[in-house]
């Protein structure tokens, strides 16, 4: 096999090209019909080009290749393979996705959105494309997805209709669906070969067929593929697509998408054929929904209903080729692939004139169109005769070999099965495809149609008339024209050379001719006899396919919802106790089948201080308790607590810890009284005795098993932490001697860069909750609000309000003090950046919100986003010296009269951490005080901090 | 007495009144459970690191002895990150009580809701 390293970017080019002309179509909505079909038009024409500069060397045996890594250890790898029989289904796609687009030119009436189809129209081509070119199979299963979720998209076209909207969820449901068992499908084929590339995977058929997980790799492979193509008793969301506009059922839903699994069926035909499952669950799916299929299309009389179940029918004629397992049947399969897809992609179209020329689609509300629309009836009949498989259409050519095949392929030991299964559906083909020449296009003439009928404009006819002409040629000279693209393929499916292929009108009075004869004979006559036929279908009241899925769908989200309001019935308590009560389950799972003992690690003998401040702690927590509905009395004994964790962290060797932790302590406790002003102080109690006891029994089990956990691991030594690394870096990597501080700013900066971030959207939710606070009942209630708590005489207290600017240059010199030494000595961008927020707030709580806010020189938004984007300017500019994210480099720096001292970029990364908690903190609480203001100001007439005016603070007192 | 049974005793009542408080039917408490719950949770992380006295994670060269640093880092974060929390769930259940009236959460709705302290304003 040769490869041309040369061409293989091209590939990518031939690969991106849909994409790309997705993306220019969406941002150029506004540009004129013509622009867009234009645009869209180019990644066919570039891509066929592409194709035929690849064909002679893929066609003579080669494979065109190119390979990325994208994540190897998954084993996903950006990795395109074109071969023959990749170029074939490329070419399909590309050759009626070009005639559909200058189709849908015509076909969109002036109020559809064409730049939003044709973009839906290539976002699915460059998936199919994808499908045809991967040459990893995981790779193969994005694109895959991609053309169910584009097609959900396409038969949602029409989203203001019903049927639309039903028909694209059905169609996502059961293709999604399989998709999901293909996932499970392609990733045990992958695990049993032992890499996920196709080429691997196709050389290992023999390891894969005997390995034990061979059948449900094959089932969920197959699962996959039958929903795809719309396989019994997968079929019935295909009719349902056909609320699509008819390009896309032209395109999808006849000539590509449907046809993905057959692809797929082939593309793997190598590895997975060739043992009894395969045949019979292959083939005897196929044959079933190839009469199936068929029988219901003679029945129906919407044209695009006939069409859709008559592509049901011939996507089972495709599976139960493939599922015989010889080389000459699945030559046959790649030849009616083809052709199936050029004369039922006419079919569409034509079906799409006839609806837009007459203004229906009932065949019963038609007839004798011949002479009315001759250009349009000329393509129809060709193309279904084609279908039909008369001679000397394409269609006979591959039929007759179907039925070759047919002829000599044993079920079960008899030879007669499935020979009379093929001639049934040969037999119903014939039938509808002549009903649709016959009751359409000839007959009588109704006496009146939904609109004048008369033959389209040239654009709507052409596209399809090329199809035709190709039908017909194909049928003439089959040699010249499909022998040089079918046999390299087949050879690709096969897996080796392919049998001699000899397409010919005539082959001599074979048994397939006969059988033949037969179908067309007797295809004739149910079409005489359709009347009484279809009287006894219709009494035969046939399982209603979108009933029992709706209902199953039904059924599947009552349990759903059910399931919700048993968890979920607004109740948080109920949420919360079974969130408690399943990690206390887990807990004491861990310790049923562990068991539970204490370690022997030397404990550290307590001090009595330490004792005295636990006894502390320990009230504290009782207090809270018990006062529970004291609500301001409650703040004051959580803040014992958190003083005692403290002090903890102080003693037990966490100076940074402490400092965090008491600067958090005082926002923390401004924010809770902050809320509470507005809040009830005093609420009457709500649970009831037994409820109270049974929270305590589960507070009580949740706090022993988080208090044994804790104990076992503090008495055990510790297993060889990774913080070595840390303490023996920290200098000499980092650049400075608090651990912790270079933890955070350098070796896990980039956890402390997702933190700010998140610091910050926590601060941004809280502004966006509390900013249309003023609006709708809660501005009412706001309105209303009264003071309930007895006031202090003075508003802005002087002493304060004194002691609180005093405060301010020296508590932002501590700030900007700890911030510097951080790196080295307890401190850092967290500490500083509370403390600096500390002192600001101070001076919106001792002068009031307006006066702070009135010299607030930096927006908190800005300064949050500014802390961001320093922190992550920071983490990439490591990328430009060539180093991995967040490495930070630093150096010492002399200058006259200051000394030496250190410059290191993880400081200004600190600084981002820094801006980043104070935007935060300030922006919280200045808005909940502005809010709080919000409510008191029509109340009290504000005189304003002292020194607004002391003249008249003075006065007022007087 | 050991610091240790001190740091894990500690921990437990903290869990046990966080759970209980979290679990009662109006949202201040709700929030107080959370906070005690999150003074729990990083006092433990920061105990799996063990606990040493005297010993802060400055380095000197040649100290083989000292207070483990990483859980130091991550619970430092986690002291900012349980603040954010907080706060996001106090401004959350402020809306939530100006906005519906009621600071309930037990999912009862009662035809006569009671009537809470500054309703006694008209």
């Amino acid at each position: 096999m040769g490869v041309d390293p040369e061409k293989n970017l091209f590939l990518v080019l031939l690969c991106l090209l849909p994409f790309v002309g997705t993306l220019l179509l969406s941002i150029m909505g506004r540009a004129g019909r013509n622009a867009q079909a234009a645009i869209a038009v180019i990644p066919a024409i570039a891509g066929l080009a592409l194709l035929g500069w690849f064909a002679p060397l893929v066609l003579s045996g080669g494979v065109v290749q190119w390979h990325m890594a994208w994540v190897p250890t998954l084993g996903l790898e950006l990795s395109l393979r074109l071969d023959a029989l990749g170029l074939l289904f490329a070419g399909l796609i590309l050759g009626i996705g070009l005639l559909i687009i200058l189709y849908a030119r015509f076909y969109l009436s002036a109020k559809d959105a064409m730049g939003r189809f044709l973009a839906m129209l290539l976002l699915f081509q460059g998936a199919m494309l994808g499908i045809a070119l991967s040459g990893n199979i995981l790779l193969l299963l994005i694109f895959w997805e991609l053309t169910s979720l584009s097609s959900f998209l396409l038969i949602g076209f029409r989203s203001d209709t019903a049927e639309g909207r039903q028909g694209a969820r059905m169609a996502l449901a059961v293709t999604g669906g399989g998709g999901l068992a293909l996932i499970g499908g392609l990733v045990l084929l992958g695990t049993i070969a032992g890499s996920f590339e196709l080429a691997d995977i196709l050389a290992s058929g023999d390891l894969i067929r005997s390995s034990t997980l061979y059948p449900v790799a094959l089932i969920l492979i197959l699962l996959g593929c039958f929903t795809k193509s719309a396989q019994f008793p997968f079929h019935f969301w295909l009719p349902h697509a056909m609320a699509a506009p008819t390009p896309v059922s032209a395109y999808l839903h006849s000539a590509t998408m449907v046809k993905a699994g057959v692809f797929l069926l082939a593309r793997f035909w190598p590895v997975l054929s060739g043992t009894d499952l395969w045949f019979y669950l292959v083939t005897t799916t196929g044959l079933v929904t190839m009469i199936l299929g068929a029988a219901v299309a003679l029945f129906r009389h919407d044209l695009k209903a006939i069409l859709a179940y008559s592509t049901i029918s011939h996507l089972g004629l495709l599976t139960m080729l493939f599922g015989f397992g010889t080389p000459v049947a699945a030559m046959v399969g790649v030849f009616h692939l083809l052709n199936h897809a050029v004369f039922k992609a006419a079919l569409f179209m034509n079906a799409g004139i006839v609806d837009h020329e007459t203004g229906t689609r009932d065949i019963r509300l038609l007839g004798g169109l011949a002479t009315l629309m001759p250009i349009t009836a000329t393509l129809g009949i060709v193309a279904s005769a084609s279908m039909a498989g008369l001679p000397p259409l394409a269609g006979f050519l591959s039929k007759e070999m179907m039925l070759e095949e047919a002829g000599h392929t044993l079920w079960a030991g008899q030879s007669w099965i499935v020979p009379l299964g093929a001639v049934i559906g040969a037999t119903l083909s014939v039938a509808y495809s002549l009903r649709y020449i016959v009751h359409l296009y000839f007959g009588p003439r109704p006496a009146s149609y939904p609109a004048q009928p008369h033959d389209p404009p040239f654009g709507l006819w052409a596209p399809s008339a090329l199809l035709v002409v190709l039908t017909i040629l194909v049928g003439l000279f089959p040699q010249t024209l499909t022998v040089g693209l079918v046999t390299p393929a087949a050879a690709i499916v096969t897996g080796g050379t392919a049998p001699p292929f000899k397409p010919a009108l005539w082959h001599g009075v074979t048994p397939a001719l006969v059988m033949s004869i037969v179908a067309v004979a007797v295809g004739a006559l149910m079409l005489w006899l359709h009347a009484p036929l279809l009287r006894t279908w219709d009494a035969l009241r046939l399982p209603d396919a979108k009933r029992m899925f709706d209902r199953a769908l039904e059924w599947l989200v009552d349990r759903a919802s059910d399931m919700t309001r048993a968890i979920h019935n607004g109740s948080l308590q109920r949420q919360l106790s079974l969130l408690f009560l399943v990690a206390i389950l887990v807990g004491a799972l861990g310790v049923w089948t562990g068991g539970y003992s204490p370690g022997t690690r030397p404990t550290i003998p307590a001090h009595p201080v330490a004792i005295l401040a636990w006894g502390l702690l320990v009230a504290a927590v009782i207090a809270v308790v018990k006062a529970q509905r004291q609500r301001y009395l409650t703040l004051v004994y959580i803040s014992v607590v958190g003083l005692v964790v403290s002090l903890a962290f102080v003693y037990l060797s966490a100076p940074d810890l402490a400092l965090t932790q008491i600067s958090v302590e005082v926002v923390t406790i401004l924010l809770l009284l902050l809320a509470l002003n507005l809040m009830p102080k005093q609420p009457v109690r709500l649970s009831s005795n037994s409820l109270r006891l049974r929270d305590g029994l589960i507070g009580l089990t949740g706090g022993t098993v988080a208090g044994l956990a804790a104990w076992a691991v503090m008495t055990r030594e510790p297993n060889d932490p990774i913080s070595a690394y840390h303490w023996a870096n920290s200098y000499s990597g980092g650049g400075g001697t608090n651990v912790v501080n270079v933890t955070l700013v350098d070796f896990r900066a980039f956890d402390t860069f997702g933190e700010i971030t998140v610091l910050g959207i926590a601060a941004l939710t809280i502004f966006a909750l509390l900013q249309p606070v003023a609006r709708g009942p809660s501005g009412q209630r706001l309105r209303e609000w009264v003071a309930d708590l007895p006031r202090s005489p003075e508003r802005h207290p002087m002493m304060f309000a004194v002691a609180a600017r005093l405060l301010l240059p020296l508590a932002t010199m501590i700030g900007l003090f700890i911030f510097l030494r951080g790196h080295n000595l307890p401190g850092g961008g967290f500490i500083a950046g509370l403390v600096v927020s500390i002192a600001m707030l101070m001076q919106y709580m001792a002068s009031g919100f307006e006066w702070a806010d009135q010299r607030r020189r930096i927006d908190e938004h800005m300064l949050i986003g500014l802390g961001v984007t320093i922190a992550a300017l920071t983490g990439l500019g490591s990328l430009f010296f060539g180093a991995p994210l967040f490495t930070s480099a630093f150096g010492y720096v002399t200058l006259p009269l200051v000394g030496t001292f250190e410059l290191a970029t993880a400081m200004l990364f600190d600084v981002g951490v820094a801006m980043t908690v104070i935007g935060a903190v300030m922006l919280a609480l200045a808005e909940l005080s502005h809010i709080a203001q919000r409510a008191e100001k029509a109340l009290v007439e504000d005189d304003g901090p002292m020194d607004i005016d002391p003249a008249k603070l003075r006065g007022r007192r007087a | 007495m050991s610091i240790e049974f001190l740091v894990a005793s500690a921990i437990a009542v903290l869990t046990a009144a966080g759970i209980y408080l979290a679990l009662r039917g109006r949202t201040f408490p709700v929030v107080l459970g959370l906070a005690m719950l999150s003074y729990a949770i990083n006092l433990f992380l920061f105990a799996i690191g063990r606990l040493t006295v005297n010993r802060p994670p400055l380095y000197e060269k040649g100290v083989t002895d000292y207070a483990d640093p990483l859980p130091q880092a991550l619970v430092l974060t986690a002291i900012v990150i349980s603040f954010a929390m907080t706060a996001l769930a106090v401004v959350l259940s402020l809306r939530s009580f100006l906005e519906t009236g009621t600071d309930q959460v037990d999912g009862i709705v009662e035809a006569d809701p009671p009537q809470p302290d500054r309703e006694a304003a008209p």
